[in-house]
């Protein structure tokens, strides 16, 4: 198994740090899109085509730099944010990317969004050397410093997450058989090799494999295939929309496997409740972020402040969406390595300081769940914890998993 | 054979989706002579106005029946509005507004509502009856309501004066003008329909697909062709053509699960069903090119 | 084409030409990215000029372009990828390809018209990227994952950028083909061409083989745009199944319409705008937010929508055709009125 990624080694980081604190005390030192007075961060994302509901991404993170700057910017520096629409095209993605850093000149850029685009970008980036940090992708290929020092990832990864899945299967599960409904591209098929290499020798288990795309009216057909095979787990790796369509579906035509979901359709009020609370019971995903339409978290202290934060700042913002908490987080994980740079703004600093994070607690974050990078370690939120769908919300068991636990 | 029964029920599910979309496209056709690209859109914006009527304590029936009158007059608007003065403009320049008209409703729509996917209450009784298990109550209800759907378009167009001015105007304007039949109007008026028969269509999707802003991308290709394979002047067609494209979907995908399950040999699978569907779709029209249903129009040189 | 507008289209080519070696003295305004921007351009006014071959000289609709342009890309991506040919040597490959891909397709699409070919197209446009995911073709195409290229190199040691090398790369190659659509368009075919546009059941009375006529002519348009696509595949450096999403094609309709329908000059002012067009709605949308003070958000995608139809509005047979007219309405005015209606006449019968 290669999910020992976190090779996580105390001195090492502490010497890493150690150089780090020093250098940001050293004198100003600026590359492209730092200057004094401000800070240039690009960003794309897709305002509009099949993927816009990602677009409040950029919305939030457009309004958090906002927020930044109304309380002085980061070490007396503006956020100038630049976010320009993709519509989720790689070749878009490539054009704009190239007005960042060619035309606008921007520092580094951030949470640029999706797996195919961000592919599309990730030579280009590297070959320029300018920073490519915390992209919006789970795919695991982000945290990859030798060959690609200039981008970091941010989230956990899909594949480390359903071989998670797989080892939970396989010790919970009897006799199990299993189908799995994947969406035909990168992000499904990320999930679906971690699957089968978390079942190893037993993948045998999987009895059935089927497909969905993204211009496909219902699953409908896919689930009806699936039960007829007998499978008594079900591994859903759908979006929202077809995550909910397709557990709706599996008991109306009365069948009732254990359930596995993936995290990107771990919400409440856009997956579970559209699929009918009575269907979902049971089901089984991970979480690394609160889901703020969960009522466990209702008196959380960090999502009061994020909800105060939301009214206004995001004051049309629908407060029931997760992608709201996500866009939150990851640009707080953004300023604080900004900050951590000091009056050092240059590509490399920004990257060593990236690589940087010491057991950070990020608001938004699962409890007991921080992030910590190193010059070998790319992946900043490598943690998640199970948790079960009970009632109308998701009950967390079990212990926080890191990769290398899984 | 439970799988098949299941795909079959499952596959008129989706053609009843279908042939309500495909419904409202005949319906911009015979009175306009054009594809309407933004369609689907119009429906999904109708099917949100009924979501907002509904979240202000309005009752399912009343709220759909506010947003079908209000969809007939945003359509009767969008054609004296933004069609009229392209009267004269070539096909392929309408196409282009059609697609403008797309990207406004959905960005639009995006703006207002956000595009997180919300749930939409089904109005049929959840009642578990002799098919549960093959075919939801919903389902069912869709079915029926094309049909109901279909039956007042037919009943209009046959029996009321109204409907006897449209298809003049449609199919000879002049000589419609020339007995007073007041073809503007006619025109707007076929829009408006159009919109009413999109709204009852997008009502009805939202409950299986659930309601977001793209929820009609997909769906209305399969409209298109449903639309095709029965013949696009035919209201009767297109419904059977939408039923057919549904149905002969999923036993693709059937057909390629079969074959993998005996032989163990994937050659088909979800991925394809589309494409094998449309491959057969056109080979149907190739050899019937007015579509099934449709009449062959003899042109005189 | 009259002798004025070979003297400007001469002038706009020695300009292309000449312009990117200014870099010494205009650093900021010719840029690598400027550079790179007007050869996403130019593979758009390719693809276009490919679409209008069919739909403005043959009178064929297609909705499904960009289905032979992610034919040409994968050609040539799998090509460099699996047998590291060379990239210039991927865009003959990628046309005859598209050529036969498209002569095939044109087969059955004689059946049909109108709406039933737009279908047809359409359908193509959505079955490709499907079929690129197939499963037994993933050890090729790379599935959904995709393949990523290496950015051609300069030859010969030539003093340029990577970006200035692609540019005149691309230039060359579309002049190269521009030239050739005009000559053909010109010639015995191209008249054919057009004859079975404006009445095919004439063209075939007179001995035009219109079958034979239409299905090259498919194969043709399609080798066009597939060359597009090479030149894409080259120029991005990644290929993907979410490259060639069903927008594409609808957008190559765009710059078709918007530029002008049968008109040579109009495929390369569509595959201007079709670039332009979505960096001016996104600066537009800003620019109405920042300094208008819109309260709202007015997305760049909307602001896209209303400026096609404001597009269309304002000249409804593209801006080639608006320009034509524009011209013509401004020197007729300046003339006495007897060459007025001289000219009147002249127009609608070029009309």
């Amino acid at each position: 198994m290669k999910t020992n990624r976190r090779t996580f080694v105390g001195g090492i980081s502490a010497a890493a740090m150690l150089s780090g604190s020093r250098s940001a005390f050293a004198q100003k030192k600026y590359d492209n899109g730092a200057t004094d007075k401000e800070v240039k961060i690009g960003h794309t994302n897709p305002y509009s085509g099949p993927a816009s509901s990602y677009g409040v991404i950029g919305k939030c993170i457009e309004a958090y730099w906002k927020s930044v700057n109304d309380r002085g910017g980061v070490n007396g520096r503006k956020i100038n944010f630049i976010t320009l629409d993709d519509s989720y095209s790689p070749p878009k993605t490539v054009e704009v990317v190239r007005q960042l850093v060619e035309q606008d000149k921007v520092l580094c850029t951030f949470n640029t969004l999706g797996t195919p685009t961000n592919t599309a970008i990730h030579k280009y980036m590297n070959q320029k050397k300018v920073p490519q940090l915390f992209v919006a992708t789970g795919a695991s290929k982000w945290g990859n410093p030798k060959e690609f020092p200039w981008t970091m990832g941010y989230q956990p990864d899909y594949h480390t997450e359903a071989v998670i899945y797989a080892k939970h299967i396989l010790a919970n599960v009897k006799d199990a058989k299993i189908g799995v409904l994947m969406q035909n591209d990168d992000y499904g098929k990320d999930y679906w090799e971690g699957f089968k290499e978390g079942m190893g020798k037993e993948a045998g288990r999987i009895v059935k494999h089927v497909t969905y795309e993204v211009t496909d009216p219902t699953v409908d057909s896919q689930v009806i295939q699936l039960k007829d095979t007998g499978a008594n787990v079900f591994f859903n790796i759908a979006i929202p929309k077809f995550a909910a369509q397709a557990m709706r579906k599996a008991a109306e035509i009365g069948w009732r496997p254990a359930q596995y979901l993936n995290n990107v359709s771990g919400q409440v009020t856009t997956t579970m409740k559209p699929a009918g609370f009575e269907n979902v019971q049971g089901v089984i995903t991970a979480a690394w972020l609160k889901d703020p339409t969960d009522h466990q978290w209702d008196n959380d202290e960090e999502l009061k402040i994020w909800r105060t934060w939301m009214a206004k700042y995001m004051p049309n913002g629908n407060l029931g969406d997760v992608n709201y908490v996500y866009a939150y987080s990851v640009s707080f994980l953004m300023e604080q390595t900004l900050k951590k740079c000091g009056d050092d703004l240059t590509h490399e600093n920004l990257m060593r300081q990236a690589a940087n994070h010491q057991k950070l607690r990020v608001p938004g974050l699962l409890p007991g769940i921080t992030v910590s990078t190193s010059p070998t370690d790319f992946y900043p939120v490598q943690a998640v914890q199970l948790q079960r769908f009970k009632g109308e919300s998701w009950e967390l068991f079990g212990e926080i998993m890191h990769a290398e636990s899984s | 054979m439970e799988q098949f029964l299941q795909q079959v029920a499952s596959g008129l599910a989706n053609g009843a989706i279908y042939a309500c979309v495909a419904l409202a496209l005949v319906m911009i056709y015979v009175s306009t002579d054009h594809i309407n690209f933004a369609q689907g859109e119009m429906a999904m914006f109708s099917t949100y106005i009924s979501w907002q009527l509904m979240s202000w304590g309005i009752s399912f029936w009343i709220a759909f029946i506010l947003a079908v009158v209000l969809s007939f007059i945003l359509g009767v608007v969008i054609e004296r509005v933004i069609l009229r003065p392209l009267h004269n403009a070539p096909v392929l320049s309408i196409v282009v507004v059609f697609i403008g008209l797309l990207a406004i409703f959905n960005s639009v729509a995006g703006a207002i509502w956000s595009y997180l996917i919300k749930e939409y209450p089904s109005p049929f009784p959840k009642s578990s009856f002799g098919i549960a298990g093959v075919i939801g109550p919903h389902q069912l209800g869709v079915v029926l309501v094309t049909l109901i759907v279909l039956g007042l378009l037919f009943a209009f167009f046959r029996y009321t004066p109204l409907g006897l001015a449209m298809r003049a105007a449609a199919q000879n304007p002049q000589m419609a003008r020339l007995v007073g039949v007041r073809v503007d109007w006619m025109l707007a008026l076929g829009w408006g329909l159009a919109a009413a028969v999109g709204a009852v269509a997008g009502i009805m999707v939202a409950h299986i697909v659930y309601l977001d802003p793209n929820m009609m991308a997909g769906i209305l290709l399969y409209a298109f062709a449903g639309a095709l394979v029965g013949g696009i002047g035919n209201p009767g067609g297109a419904v059977l053509g939408g039923f057919i494209v549904g149905v002969l979907e999923n036993m693709v995908a059937f057909a390629g699960n079969q074959i993998e399950k005996t032989t163990g040999i994937y050659i088909i699978g979800n991925g394809e069903k589309l494409t094998v569907a449309l491959i057969i779709v056109i080979f149907v029209l190739t050899v019937r090119p007015a579509g099934i249903f449709g009449r062959v129009v003899v042109k005189r040189v | 084409m009259t002798a004025s507008t070979k003297k400007w289209l001469w002038l706009v080519l020695a300009l292309a030409f000449l312009v990117p070696l200014l870099r010494p003295v205009l650093p900021d305004l010719v840029s690598d990215y400027r550079l790179f921007l007007v050869s996403t351009m130019m593979i758009a006014g390719i693809a276009v000029l490919g679409l209008n071959l069919l739909t403005g000289f043959n009178g064929q609709i297609s909705l499904g372009h960009g289905a032979f342009y992610a034919v040409g890309a994968y050609t040539a991506a799998v090509l460099m990828d699996h047998l590291d040919m060379p990239y210039w040597l991927t865009l003959p490959c990628a046309a005859i390809v598209c050529f036969i891909v498209g002569y095939l397709f044109g087969l059955p699409a004689l059946k049909l018209e109108g709406h039933y070919l737009a279908l047809a197209t359409f359908a193509l446009a959505l079955a490709v990227p499907q079929i690129l995911k197939y499963k037994w073709l993933e050890g090729l195409t790379g599935g959904v994952q995709g393949i990523v290229l290496n950015k051609p190199e300069v030859p010969f040691g030539l003093p340029l950028t990577e970006d200035q090398w692609l540019y005149y790369y691309i230039l060359i190659v579309m002049v190269l083909l521009y030239w050739a659509a005009a000559n053909m368009l010109n010639s015995r075919s191209g008249r054919a061409m057009m004859a079975i546009r404006d009445y095919t059941i004439a063209a075939g009375t007179m001995g035009i083989d219109t079958s034979l006529y239409k299905t090259v002519t498919f194969g043709i348009s399609a080798a066009y745009t597939g060359i597009a696509g090479a030149l894409s595949a080259s120029a991005i450096a990644f290929v993907a199944p979410d490259s060639f999403n069903i927008f594409l094609s609808i957008k190559f309709l765009i710059g078709l319409v918007v530029g002008g329908i049968g008109s040579l000059v109009g495929s390369v002012v569509g595959g201007i705008f079709y670039v332009l067009v979505d960096n001016s709605a996104q600066a537009l949308s800003t620019f109405a937010k920042n300094d208008l003070g819109l309260q709202f958000d007015l997305s760049a995608y909307t602001v896209f929508g209303i400026l096609l139809i404001v597009l269309m509005y304002l000249m409804p047979m593209g801006i080639v055709g608006g320009v034509y007219y524009l011209v013509q309405g401004l020197r007729s005015s300046m003339r006495s009125p007897e060459a007025k209606a001289q000219a009147a006449r002249k127009q609608h019968a070029t009309r």
